[in-house]
């Protein structure tokens, strides 16, 4: 195989990691949010509750939950895995009949989702009662405070962090392979015992690499961006 | 119009006792400085007025509007503990500016989002009172390049912005470097000539003196003494009083 072909080879392994990267991301980054305010909640059992269920979600592997929602349904409900599911934007994928991506998106989301709501709720908390109570004896409402006064001084706190998880997340993707979906790594493995190219599978580290320096230019120029104020 | 009645206000903080019956009138256009001794409720009781915090028992009234009654038994809603804040303005000691906007959005936050205007006129009016604290170079600066005098008075500018009928400081000049205090108190002394209703919590005993028409004296969660500043610091009548008024000489 030449270069090229082994290239493009690897490339369709590594859309799949990015499709779990982006539907992670735009899946998790929002959940992440009500799953921060109950673990503030004033109410106990949904803040003990939402705890538990953080503690229990970042406590176990994520290869582990992969496996959970990938044999659950047919262990609990019965139903059969299904590796036939038609999903038609997954024929741009190479893989039109793997219905078995979406336990392994659910996965991710939901481990995700937990590690962004901590993120979130480390920000929200470290903001001073001071700048709220600015805001209330002003008139403001606890939403026009929080959306108007807080909310912008939350984001810069939590783009570090959030950072660094988004750049765990990309080469986290490559558990997928643990249920045999052909992730870029799984591609490549594929080539070392079908064609006895084992470089093939360190030059899958250039594609995360360059994703990798990507993403920091980009989230560099969101702290940037941010930069102009002190909080 | 805006004369404060305040009876007999009691705030506990579980255990605690902190306010203990504390009444006083305030006329429109008076100033009044509470001095008193660190925990003795100055705090808690600027809080209440502002209503961060409930008291457990009192009335609070402006004019003959009852803002507050402990005994009516009726729970403020939100909406109404809103529209009561607005008759009171904080400046808290330690400024507590919004830092990701400029001093002019300071300034006009609040007012844009509770609609007071149109944008222009809160514009226009933000930068009489930006202009009236001194400040005028600064408006479009962050609250991270001011000085800790300048973030101040910044404050002062943006609880000024919605008019409200009593203006409460709370220690404004204890979180300043000693050199910026001077600006600050200016500012403050300026409003009391331009007729502002003002309730000022401070340790400076000098500008209490100079700027007060009433000094109240705390202590442990009562007024001990009330009168004008001759009263007080010439003609102290409690032993407390005059303990704390040589405590603070000496501290100088
Ligand atoms: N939120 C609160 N919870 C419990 N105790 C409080 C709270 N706020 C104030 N206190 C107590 O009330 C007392 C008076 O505090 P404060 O009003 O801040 O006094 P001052 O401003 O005169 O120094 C102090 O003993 C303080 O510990
Ligand atoms: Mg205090």
């Amino acid at each position: 195989m030449t270069f090229l072909q082994v290239t493009l080879f690897l490339w369709e392994g590594f859309k799949l990691s990015l499709l779990i990267f982006a539907v992670t991301l735009l899946c998790g980054a929002p959940l992440g949010l009500p799953i921060a305010f109950c673990s503030m909640s004033k109410f106990k059992p949904l803040k003990y509750i939402t705890k538990v269920f953080v503690w229990i979600v970042r406590g176990i592997p994520l290869m582990l939950q992969i496996f959970i929602f990938y044999y659950a349904p047919g262990l609990v409900l019965n139903i059969p895995i299904s590796r036939n599911i038609n999903l038609f934007f997954l024929k741009n994928f190479g893989i039109e009949n793997m219905g078995m991506i979406v336990p392994v998106l659910v996965a991710f989301a939901i481990n995700y989702a937990c590690y962004f709501s901590e993120i979130y709720r480390g920000g929200i908390e470290s903001i001073s009662q001071g700048q709220y109570e600015a805001g209330y004896v002003l008139g403001l409402t606890k939403f026009q405070v929080f959306k108007n006064i807080v909310l912008k001084q939350v984001i810069k706190r939590i783009v570090p962090p959030m950072s660094n998880e988004i750049i765990t997340l990309i080469k986290d993707t490559a558990l997928a392979n643990c249920i045999m979906l052909p992730e870029i790594i799984m591609k490549a493995g594929e080539l070392a015992s079908r064609e006895m190219l084992v470089w093939p599978l360190f030059y899958t580290g250039v594609f995360y690499l360059v994703f990798v320096g990507l993403l920091t230019i980009i989230l560099g120029r969101v702290e940037k961006k941010l930069d102009y104020f002190k909080a | 119009m805006a004369n404060l009645h305040i009876k007999d206000i009691y705030k506990n903080f579980g255990k605690t006792e902190v306010l203990k019956g504390i009444s006083f009138t305030l006329n429109e256009g008076e100033v009044v400085s509470i001095i008193g001794s660190s925990g003795s409720g100055k705090t808690t009781l600027l809080r209440c007025l502002n209503f961060l915090e409930t008291p457990d028992r009192g009335v609070i009234s402006i004019d003959d509007k009852v803002l507050f009654d402990g005994d009516a038994n009726i729970k403020l809603d939100d909406d109404e503990i809103r529209e009561n804040r607005l008759h009171f303005g904080l400046v808290f000691q330690s400024f507590n500016l919004f830092p990701q906007y400029s001093v002019l959005e300071n300034v006009t936050l609040a007012p844009k989002l509770l609609k007071k205007g149109t944008n222009e006129d809160i514009e226009q009016k933000a930068k009489q009172l930006i202009e009236q604290v001194g400040l005028t170079e600064k408006a479009d600066s962050y609250p991270c390049q001011l000085s800790g005098g300048q973030q101040q008075r910044v404050a002062i500018a943006r609880a000024l912005a919605l008019n409200p009928d009593i203006l409460c400081f709370d220690e404004p000049t204890s979180a300043l470097d000693p050199e910026l205090t001077g600006e600050v108190l200016r500012v403050i002394k300026e409003l009391k000539i331009a007729g502002r209703t003002m309730i000022v919590v401070t340790h400076e005993m000098e500008f209490a003196k100079n700027v007060s028409d009433k000094i109240i004296f705390m202590a442990d969660g009562i007024i001990e003494e009330i009168g004008t500043p001759q009263e007080i610091f010439e003609n102290p009548k409690s032993e407390k009083t005059k303990h704390f008024l040589q405590n603070s000489l000496e501290r100088i």
